[in-house]
Order: structure tokens, then C-alpha cells, then sequence
């Protein structure tokens, strides 16, 4: 799949999902199991992006470098009610200062 | 004030401020982080029109970050965008429940569609009245439209100034910005449950599984608490997770 088919694929089902809320009888959609599941997706789905970002290299094995010590600011920042943008350029600056210093 | 039976009545000028303005915050709230998701995009490898064509048309930002995190670690276009499409079925659900409140028809759902988005639901669902909910919606939608997509080619150009992601850490921005789109989802313990099995799951099968599908396959972790029986005493309703007063709309990010 190019670059190019991928976004255009991803764009293309991203507006088809919103869209089916739009002309979908409103039952279908609308039981206690499916609400409970869609609603915890993101969670399962953006935590494990979360490790998998942070703990592995390409290839898929485990590893702990200075992208752990940007997280580990990040958390404290988020615990300490920053804003979204001072979150990650934090864990940015977190990470590029550990590796000038020759870490990670 | 005139009354109108479908719409219901009009607003007051003050109230109407009131809407615009919770509007035009969580718009420049969310804007600010168009700037990361550019310069990750381009970081990526994607080019400043595919970072565009990903703001314009995908418009969801936690798909988006998913589409160039899975690029970036090097997974295959389908994981990208199997794992951009699970992120975003939750848009459909707030599209049902915002065409009950909008009431639109034909052409109209065109825009409507994609203007649903985390933001725009929660802002529409956290007014009292039916006219502020819908101005709620519209506003917040083209707000965050308008701003994200500037603040994205902004931060592309930023990004391409750059050069080596690694030597300014963007490699570690891009999982800090997943950490604080979960942030807000965290309140309940079966979030926090589920947040912990995903992220098990995901370290294990990542040795042995192709790049991307580590996160599909933690996603399993979602539906079974979907049918495990909730351990809260309400359960963590969809609606809950924008609609919850607790919630601020600014907080319900991407």
C-alpha cells in the first residue's frame, strides 16, 4: 500500500464511520454492548500505542531509551494539569536533552 | 424573541457569546496541537500534501496520530489504517446522537459528518438548550476545522525545518501526545483496567507481530470489557465520556 493509498483509505473510512451515524436507523447502534465497547476502544487502542511508541524499536523488540524518561515527564506534566502542547514539546525536550548528553 | 416550533426558541445575545466563545477556546485549544500532529506527520516520512490531505479529510486527531505513529515505527498502510478506523468508530456513534440534536437533512449531513468530532459533541452536549446545542456543534466544528488544519501545515513546515526527528525528540512527542488524548478517558476504573490490559497485552505480542498489529490485537482488550459486566455502578456509558459535567468540553481532546 503507498503513502498516498493509505491516507486517502484511512480519510475515506474516517467520513464513511461519521457519516453512518447520520443515516443508520437509530436503534441499530444504540445497545448498552456496543456503546461500552466503542467507548473503551480508544482507551485499549491509545494506551497500547502509548507503550509500543515508547518501549520498542523497529522490529518489535522491548527497550527502554530516553523516549521512556520523555513519558515518564509527560505523566507527571498531564498529573500536573499542563495543556496538551506543554505535555509533549516536555517529553520532546525530555528526550533530545537525555540523548545530547549521550543517553538513550 | 421569536419561537420556532422545529428549532425551538432563538437564543439570547448574551447566551449566543456565551456558545461562541466556548466555541472559539476549545477551537484554539485543540489547534494548538495541529502544530505536533504536523510536525510528527512530516518527521514520518509523509510528505506536507499527505500531512494536509490528513488534517482536511481524515479530521479526527487520534486517527491521525495513530496513521503516521504506525508509519513512523515502520507498519504496513493496512494496520494504519485498520487502527485509524477502530480509533474512529466512536465518531459514528456521536453522529447518532448528534442527528437527533441537529436535525439536518440531504447535503446538509455532508458537513455535519465530518465536523464530528470528539470536540464538537462534547461542546454540544454540555448546553442545556436545543438552539445552543446546535450552534455548539456548528461552532466548535468549524472552529477546530479552521484551526487545526492551519496550525497542521504550520507545523509540517516547523517539522521539515527540523530535520533528524530524533535529535529533538520527536520520536517521544509522539507517544506523550497519545498519553494525553488517553488522559481524559482515564476517570473510571474499568478505563484504568482497560488501560492496563491493552498496554500488557500490546508489550507482549509486540516481539513476535508485525508493526501495527500489536495495537489491533489489544484492542481485544476493549471488547471484552465491553462484555464483561461493568464493575461501576452506572458503567461507562459512551455518552458519559463527553456528556459528564466532570468533563470539560476542552478536556475530551481529539
Amino acid at each position: 500500500m503507498t503513502l498516498w493509498t493509505t491516507v486517502l483509505l484511512a480519510s475515506g473510512l474516517a467520513f464513511a464511520l461519521k457519516f453512518l451515524g447520520y443515516v443508520v436507523p437509530h436503534q441499530v447502534l444504540d445497545g448498552v454492548i456496543v456503546s461500552r465497547v466503542t467507548a473503551m476502544l480508544p482507551v485499549a487502542l491509545l494506551s497500547a500505542l502509548v507503550v509500543v511508541q515508547t518501549f520498542t524499536i523497529p522490529g518489535g523488540a522491548l527497550t527502554l531509551d530516553a523516549r521512556a524518561a520523555g513519558l515518564a515527564v509527560a505523566v507527571t506534566a498531564l498529573l500536573l494539569r499542563a495543556p496538551f502542547l506543554v505535555v509533549v514539546i516536555l517529553a520532546a525536550a525530555t528526550a533530545a536533552t537525555l540523548r545530547a548528553l549521550g543517553w538513550g | 424573541m421569536t419561537t420556532n416550533a422545529v428549532h425551538g426558541p432563538r437564543l439570547a445575545d448574551q447566551r449566543r457569546r456565551e456558545v461562541i466563545r466556548q466555541c472559539l477556546s476549545v477551537g484554539i485549544a485543540t489547534g494548538a496541537y495541529g502544530i505536533s500532529f504536523g510536525a510528527l506527520s512530516v518527521a514520518a516520512g509523509l510528505s506536507l500534501w499527505q500531512t494536509i490531505a490528513l488534517s482536511a479529510l481524515l479530521f479526527s486527531g487520534a486517527s491521525q496520530f495513530a496513521v503516521v505513529g504506525i508509519i513512523a515505527g515502520g507498519g504496513a498502510g493496512a494496520a494504519a489504517v485498520a487502527t485509524s478506523s477502530l480509533l474512529g468508530l466512536r465518531n459514528g456513534l456521536y453522529g447518532l446522537q448528534m442527528s437527533r440534536l441537529l436535525g439536518v437533512r440531504g447535503l446538509r449531513r455532508v458537513p455535519a459528518a465530518q465536523l464530528t468530532i470528539d470536540e464538537s459533541t462534547a461542546v454540544a452536549i454540555a448546553q442545556a438548550e436545543p438552539a445552543a446545542q446546535r450552534l455548539g456543534f456548528w461552532g466548535t466544528g468549524l472552529a477546530v476545522y479552521v484551526l487545526w488544519n492551519l496550525t497542521t501545515i504550520l507545523g509540517a513546515i516547523v517539522g521539515n525545518a527540523l530535520g533528524d526527528p530524533k535529535r529533538f525528540g520527536l520520536d517521544a512527542a509522539a507517544p506523550a501526545a497519545f498519553c494525553a488524548l488517553l488522559w481524559p478517558r482515564l476517570k473510571t476504573g474499568d478505563a484504568r483496567a482497560v488501560a492496563a490490559v491493552a498496554a500488557v497485552i500490546a508489550l507482549v505480542v509486540a516481539p513476535h507481530a508485525p508493526a501495527g498489529v500489536p495495537v489491533l490485537v489489544a484492542a481485544l482488550a476493549a471488547v471484552v470489557a465491553g462484555l464483561l459486566p461493568s464493575r461501576g455502578p452506572q458503567g461507562p456509558r459512551w455518552r458519559n465520556d463527553v456528556g459528564n459535567p466532570a468533563t470539560p468540553p476542552d478536556e475530551a481532546a481529539a
